[in-house]
Parts: C-alpha cells; sequence; structure tokens
C-alpha cells in the first residue's frame, strides 16, 4: 500500500461508507484515480457523470464485485476490502468478505432475477440459504416486501411473466429481504420502458422516507436525483469533478465539466 | 439367395432379447457415471486453481481425442501390466463412463458458460455460498440448455455399447457373434440387433424431447 495511512477501523459515529485513496484499474486504464468519498449513515447520494467516469464502478467494488488495485474502502467502521491481521490491514479473505457483504444490498441495471424462480422464490431464497430463516419465516418477510413494492398479487409468478417494471420491483424487494444498511441501485431504470420507470422511482421514494437506508444510486435520470438526493457526485475520469446539495449541483454548477455534462444531458431530454 | 429364416430368428430372439438386458445395463451404468464424472470434470475445469484447470482440461481433450474402442482395450488389457485386473463389466464401465464422461463434461461446460454474468453477481450480491451458487441457480438453469446435449450422448453410449463385445462382455452384439459364429448365419442375428437399436433409440429419442419440454415447463422457462 501507498503511503497513506489506514486505521484498522473508523471511530464510532463515523461515516457508514468512506472510500480511502481507492484507485481501480482494467490493464493500462485507470477508472478510479484516488478516490475519497464518505457517505453517513442514512444518507442519499447520487452518482451522475458521463460514461466510463467510474460511476458504475464506486458500486461494483462496493458490493465486492470488484477487487480495488488501492486504497481501502470501510463500510459501518470496518474496512471491507481488508481486514485486520495482527494489528496490520491486510486483504481481505472469502470469509470476512461474505461478512461484511451482509450489510449492502444491489439492484442492477438487469435486475438479474432468478428465472426459474417465482417472485416469492427469489426473495426467498438468499434469507433461507445464508440467513438460515425458517421457510416460513421468510415467506413472510418476503411477502411483506413484495406487497410493499406493490407486487403481492404477483408472487407466484416467475420473471418471464413479469413487465420489465416489475421484475426490478422483485429485485429490490430481493435485495430488502436481507436487510442490509446500505443499498446500491446500479441505473436501476436505464433498461426499462419509459412507461413504467415512474413506478420503480415511487419505490425508491418510498425506500428513502420510510427505511433506514444508506442509498447509493448512479443514475440518468436527473430530475429523479435532484428531488430525491441528499447529494449529488458528479464523476469526471475516475474522480469526482464536483460534489454538493442537488439545488446547487443542478442550479449552479461550479465547475466547467458539470455544467457542460449536464446541459448536454438535459438538451437531450 | 436372401433366404430370411423366422422360424431360426424366432428361436435366437430369446437369447437377444436377454443380451439386451445387458446393453441397457451397460449403458444405464456407463451414462450414470458418465452424468456424475462429467460434472466434476465441468466444474473442475472453472476453479481459481489454475494448474488443476489445466490438468482436467488436457485430461478430457486426450480422452475426446482417442477412439473409444482403444480405450476399453487399454483399461481391460493394460491395467493388469500396472497391477490393475479388472473383469470385462468393471473395465468396460470405467472406459465407457469416462469417455461419455468427457463429452458430457463440455456439454455442461456449454450450459454453464451460457448463464449470464449478471446471474453470477446477482447470487454474490445475496452473499450465496460458491456450493448454493451453483447447485441452486446456476446448474438448474444450465439444466434445460444441456438437456438436448445430454439426451444425445444417452442415445449416442448406447449405440456404442457394442464396443464392450471386443472385451467379452455379454451384450447385445456380443451374443449376435457367438451365434453367428455357432450356426453360420449371420443375416438373421445381426439384423435382430440393428432392430433392436432402431426400437430402442427412436422411441427414447423421443421421449427425451418431451422430457426437455417438461423440464423447462417445470423450471418455469418455457418460452
Amino acid at each position: 500500500m501507498s503511503e497513506h495511512s489506514y486505521p484498522n477501523r473508523l471511530e464510532p459515529g463515523g461515516p457508514m461508507i468512506r472510500f480511502s485513496n481507492v484507485t481501480k484499474r482494467y490493464g493500462p486504464l485507470t477508472v478510479l484515480d484516488s478516490l475519497d468519498l464518505d457517505i453517513a449513515a442514512n444518507e442519499m447520494v447520487s452518482i451522475i457523470g458521463p460514461s466510463g467516469s467510474g460511476k458504475t464502478t464506486v458500486l461494483r467494488m462496493l458490493m465486492t464485485l470488484e477487487e480495488i488495485d488501492d486504497g481501502v474502502i470501510y463500510v459501518d467502521g470496518e474496512p471491507l476490502t481488508h481486514m485486520e491481521r495482527n494489528g496490520d490491514l491486510v486483504k481481505a479473505n472469502a470469509k470476512h468478505l461474505r461478512k461484511m457483504r451482509g450489510n449492502i444490498g444491489m439492484v442492477f441495471q438487469h435486475f438479474n432475477l432468478f428465472p426459474h424462480m417465482t417472485a416469492l422464490e427469489n426473495c426467498m431464497e438468499a434469507p433461507v440459504q445464508v440467513l438460515g430463516l425458517s421457510t416460513g419465516e421468510a415467506e413472510q418477510r418476503s411477502v411483506e416486501l413484495l406487497d410493499m413494492v406493490g407486487l403481492a398479487d404477483k408472487k407466484n409468478q416467475h420473471p418471464s411473466r413479469l413487465s420489465g417494471g416489475q421484475q426490478q420491483r422483485v429485485a429490490i424487494a430481493r435485495a430488502l429481504a436481507m436487510r442490509p444498511k446500505v443499498m446500491l441501485l446500479d441505473e436501476v431504470t436505464s433498461a426499462l420502458d419509459p412507461e413504467v420507470i415512474g413506478e420503480v422511482l415511487n419505490v425508491i421514494r418510498a425506500l428513502n422516507s420510510e427505511h433506514n437506508l444508506t442509498m447509493l444510486m448512479v443514475t440518468h435520470q436527473m430530475g429523479f436525483a435532484k428531488e430525491i438526493s441528499d447529494r449529488v457526485c458528479f464523476f469526471y475520469a475516475g474522480n469526482i469533478a464536483e460534489q454538493g446539495p442537488p439545488e446547487q449541483i443542478f442550479g449552479d454548477p461550479k465547475n466547467e465539466r458539470t455544467r457542460q455534462f449536464l446541459s448536454a444531458v438535459l438538451e437531450a431530454t | 439367395m436372401f433366404d430370411w429364416r423366422w422360424d431360426f430368428t424366432f428361436e435366437i430372439l430369446p437369447q437377444l432379447l436377454w443380451a439386451t438386458m445387458n446393453t441397457l445395463l451397460a449403458a444405464g451404468i456407463g451414462y450414470g457415471i458418465a452424468l456424475v464424472l462429467g460434472l466434476v470434470l465441468a466444474l473442475a475445469q472453472r476453479t481459481p486453481y489454475r494448474p488443476l484447470t489445466l490438468m482436467v482440461r488436457e485430461i478430457v481433450e486426450f480422452i475426446r481425442s482417442t477412439p473409444l474402442v482403444l480405450q476399453i482395450f487399454f483399461v481391460f488389457y493394460v491395467g493388469p501390466q500396472f497391477g490393475i485386473r479388472l473383469d470385462p463389466w468393471t473395465s468396460g464401465m470405467i472406459a465407457i463412463g469416462l469417455h461419455y464422461a468427457a463429452y458430457l463434461s463440455e456439454v455442461y461446460r456449454a450450459g454453464l458458460d451460457s448463464i449470464p454474468k449478471g446471474q453470477w453477481e446477482a447470487c454474490r450480491a445475496l452473499n450465496l455460498s460458491p456450493r448454493r451458487t451453483y447447485f441452486r441457480i446456476i446448474i438448474p438453469q444450465a439444466l434445460p440448455a444441456s438437456l438436448p446435449g445430454m439426451g444425445n450422448y444417452l442415445v449416442g453410449i448406447f449405440k456404442d455399447t457394442p464396443m464392450l463385445s471386443v472385451i467379452g462382455v455379454a451384450e447385445l452384439m456380443h451374443t449376435a457373434n457367438a451365434l453367428g459364429s455357432e450356426t453360420y448365419r449371420f443375416l438373421e442375428p445381426y439384423t435382430m440387433v440393428g432392430v433392436i437399436f432402431l426400437a430402442i433409440s427412436l422411441p427414447t429419442a423421443a421421449g427425451l424431447r418431451l422430457f426437455e419440454a417438461w423440464v423447462r415447463r417445470v423450471l418455469g422457462m418455457s418460452k
């Protein structure tokens, strides 16, 4: 590791998520360059920016779908990418990753529901297999969540029988069934037909207002990001070019890149 | 010149039908070995341990690139030189099971490769263990795509059982050969062997199509 100093754990009352000097490379390409980012508990942060700016990589590293090349990510005070061994931080092993992953849930652009299972079975699978809940408990929890996303009547349908918007709502319920502290939303409306985007956004609004969740959302829905976020981060070339409250970012962007990006995006819509 | 003798045909039929049982048994046991071992060979090629992966890959390629009859001979005749003495049945089952395991591992591999990356990522995000990821999520989805190939090799292994006659397994072909050399009549035994194979292969192939459709329906994946 670099000359940076990384504590073995963060002080109590610190951020829910901390990226400390995190770098990610794909071969010669540096997608994230010494990123520092703190996200407070229950904060809703939107990540916007041009494609290739590293937005999705931030979420994928948090979900441990990608390894990092430098730096440390902390979740809920504990290192996620590393673990403590004899007072030092070493690369996390599979067991540590499994433990830490339990704090985090993710919803994907393409839903990634299990096609051979019904909506209910999709939601019950991990609570039963990973958390060890009884089928009864898992079913109760899953039905409640499917009800919350407005799909209790579709619980016995397979994904192929559901619309894109419905599939994405099931995917949200499935992630929630694991009771994560952090919820990652990766372009969750990008693969949806315009007429069903609203129903998914409504579910996210409800999540944000009714649940104690720290949310990190990569999105192209600027209007929604402006409405719902506590903070907006504009990513450019592997780092945060500008961040701030949504009113400021969308109303009075300071950075030239942000201005260019927003005018290009708003022109397109 | 074309003197088909029905009386002789009916006389040898019981013996041939009895031998058919052995043929079916050989195909069944061989296929059972191949189904399980094939999965082991397929999964071993997906582990992060590079030497193991490469070694298994080479073994599979080696088995697929050499004739089955040679492998049967090898197990039965060369094995004893290394102190491995096996009866014809055991040798035959090992050889044919291993041979088809190599082919089935390729079918499984294609099936596993057909599963989108997003499914693996969803499993990871939900913290499912690798074992549960495979057995509850990935394999059930790979199965429908693998079934046609698996079915082809079931019929294939059945049709390849006559090769076991070379080491004296008393299956259908072996019995027909014996009858022929006893009576000097080959027309009826060999014709009947062909008829019996056809009578089993064709309905099996049709049954497999129905089975595939049924599995797709049960897994909710009918299009």
